[in-house]
């Protein structure tokens, strides 16, 4: 017999909230989970009906999303060398040889490059923007943080073709930087407000104090206020890489070549040799890793951004 | 440690003027307790001298150089904040040693062990050391707050109401302690209380302040006995001091209002008073009394038995005369 505190839900109560939660996060990862498991499929078995639940698990979908392929005559190729790689066997199968890489490699790389660059770029000014309104006696702080909201007041693509047209002049199209710099002005006004919230609720006293114990102001920002945003600056950070990995509008307006991220590379797959839903899948799948890792690995913090002003301490 | 003066120092809020024309001295060495109610300038007061505020007039040096536009880094100075003062995301140890390691002082590793350890046993904490600040107690993470001071040898110790939230026993050791600590290295101290056994009891000099001015500046004894306006008098003294119009008690007077401390009222003969209750405080026993409609506080002799309603004589014994506003007649 244990004691139980009139707040704390009894144990049955726990039984059935758990269940609930379990029962709508199997619901929710249904579409997730077929996704994954129709990276392994074979092509016919992907369009397979009724849709096969329980089938062959293949690699022809990341060979095919990894490779570019060309068509060969079968009595071609009987002439070839027999195949050196699982990748060239999986390949033949379908009479075909491997052509060279595909872009996606290089295109997941553009979406590292450019996501996590304009995340920390956001991060990092968000965070002395909104250390500077919380404890500074700025002139006109209000409208300047209600001008910063406006600029999130109307949807980004309805100032796509000025971008467009400023983005050719100044060379930035198709770049890295301009990318970077185009997530940034984006996710600058969430970041910070955002963390403008966090920085309110860490009391100046610590500050202060720190700077009675022989510090700088930079040095007490850095060692004493930035360990305690700790939490805000990683729920922002999540939110801003979610935003600059999943965008497609802009990367397909601005970028082709050199600069193009995933998000618009992923459908072209579509467009070569047939509906190659696997390798569809199979990009969507290794494009979701980056964000559920990072995510994963910061969900304590964004638990506590999520409730953010909820509770406080 | 160092000699600190405040000339004609003023500091406005918008329309409030917190500190208006300070003016004091406080010696190297010296255990300066400032006094008065909330909102009379106190605090501003410790802020101004650590430098997290600006002056708006006036002048402060801190060993005969003037620190204006100094940071508080570079006063040195170490303060006891009220509350929130533990960074919470470090252990009570670097807490500790944290204005050690700080870019002025750049203390050796090994001579940080050493400070910090001997200031954990005088704050009774060492076995607390490697907790999370937010892991202790009220009471701990004050002791923590002014160990985090002590560990230092700065010019001026700043403490603002340091043991207010402690308990009464902790309270008691700690200001035996501070006391000590002050006395043995010679420290130069400027304290802020409510607390008047604080004040009496470590202070080399009381300033009283009232609505941003210094309305009397003196050692406790002369703050107790001698003070200039019934708003000095009240600061000091428990229980209160007893202020009446003079023309309860016959005889010729040198103003209209009279200051009575319990201690100063003789029981015997003079004005009739009733008695209202007696409370019994283990040593002492506090008699209250109605005379002619005004309620007065004294001490009751000794072996001496009161009840309600029971009817004794009193007499003024070297009181303090104070005109219609307040201020003392000499």
């Amino acid at each position: 017999m244990s004691a139980h505190s009139i707040t704390e839900p009894s144990s049955r109560a726990k039984w059935v909230a758990g269940s609930l939660v379990i029962l709508y996060a199997l619901i929710t990862m249904v579409p997730l989970a077929w996704i994954m498991m129709t990276g392994f499929k074979t092509p016919p078995d992907s369009i397979s009906y009724p849709p096969k639940v329980i089938f062959e698990p293949s690699l022809e979908g990341y060979v095919n999303l990894f490779t570019t392929r060309t068509r060969v005559t079968p009595d071609a190729l009987e002439a070839l060398p027999p195949p050196a790689t699982w990748y060239d066997e999986i390949v033949r199968e379908r009479n075909m040889v491997i052509a060279g890489p595909s872009k996606f490699g290089e295109r997941f790389l553009n979406s590292v490059i450019i996501g996590f660059g304009s995340t920390f770029l956001s991060v990092f000014l968000g965070t002395l923007a909104a250390y500077a309104f919380s404890r500074f006696k700025i002139p006109l702080a209000d409208d300047l943080l209600f001008f910063i909201l406006s600029t999130r007041m109307m949807p980004p693509i309805a100032v796509a073709i000025p971008i467009f047209l400023m983005y050719r002049n100044l060379g930035l199209s198709d770049t890295h930087l301009g990318m970077i710099l185009l997530y940034t002005a984006v996710n600058i006004s969430l970041a910070v407000w955002l963390l403008k919230g966090f920085i309110d609720e860490i009391p100046r006293e610590y500050e202060e104090a720190a700077l009675i114990d022989g510090y700088t102001r930079f040095q007490a920002f850095y060692k004493v206020v930035l360990p305690q945003a700790a939490t805000g600056i990683a729920s922002t950070a999540i939110f801003c890489l979610i935003f600059a990995w999943n965008e497609y509008a802009f990367s397909v307006l601005l970028t082709s070549a050199t600069a193009q991220t995933a998000p618009p590379f992923i459908p072209t797959i579509i467009g070569v040799g047939g509906l190659d839903w696997p390798a569809v899948a199979a990009g969507a799948t290794i494009f979701l890793l980056p964000v559920m890792i990072f995510t994963i690995l910061l969900r304590k913090h964004l638990l506590r951004g999520i409730t953010f002003g909820a509770v406080r301490k | 440690m160092a000699e600190v003066t405040l000339a004609n120092v003023s500091k406005a809020f918008g329309a409030t003027q917190a500190v208006d024309g300070i003016s004091m001295t406080i010696p190297d060495g010296g255990f300066v307790v400032l006094l008065g109610p909330t909102g009379a300038g106190k605090t501003t007061t410790l802020r101004l001298i650590s430098g997290l505020e600006k002056l708006d007039q006036g002048q402060i040096t801190i060993g005969g150089h003037a620190v204006d536009g100094l940071t508080p880094a570079q006063r040195d100075v170490a303060m006891v904040f009220q509350q929130y003062s533990l960074y919470p995301h470090l252990s009570v140890r670097d807490n500790l040693a944290f204005p050690l390691r700080s870019p002025i002082l750049k203390t050796p590793e090994d001579e940080i062990a050493r400070k910090v350890s001997q200031i954990a046993e005088i704050l009774q904490i060492p076995h607390k050391l490697d907790n999370k600040a937010t892991e202790l107690s009220g009471g701990e993470m004050q002791r923590v707050s002014i160990g985090r001071a002590l560990v230092r040898d700065p010019s001026i110790y700043l403490m603002d109401e340091p043991l207010s939230s402690l308990d009464a026993k902790l309270r008691a050791d700690l200001r035996v302690e501070l006391k000590r600590i002050q006395a043995d290295l010679g420290s130069t101290l400027l304290y802020v209380t409510h607390d008047q056994v604080e004040a009496m009891t470590m202070a080399t000099h009381v300033g009283v302040l009232q609505d941003g001015k210094l309305v009397q500046y003196g050692t406790p004894r002369q703050i107790y006995e001698d003070p200039n306006s019934i708003y000095v008098a009240s600061r000091l003294g428990l229980p209160r001091i007893n202020i009446l119009p003079s023309g309860l008690f016959g005889g010729s007077h040198k103003g209209p209002q009279i200051g009575l401390r319990p201690e100063n009222i003789t029981e015997g003969d003079g004005a009739e008073a009733r008695v209202i209750r007696a409370e019994h405080l283990g040593d002492q026993t506090r008699l209250h009394v109605d005379l002619q409609g005004h309620a007065v506080t004294t001490l009751a002799q000794d072996g001496r038995d009161y009840t309600p309603d029971m009817t004794l004589k009193i007499s003024p014994k070297d009181p303090l005369y104070f005109d219609a506003g307040g201020d003392r007649i000499q």
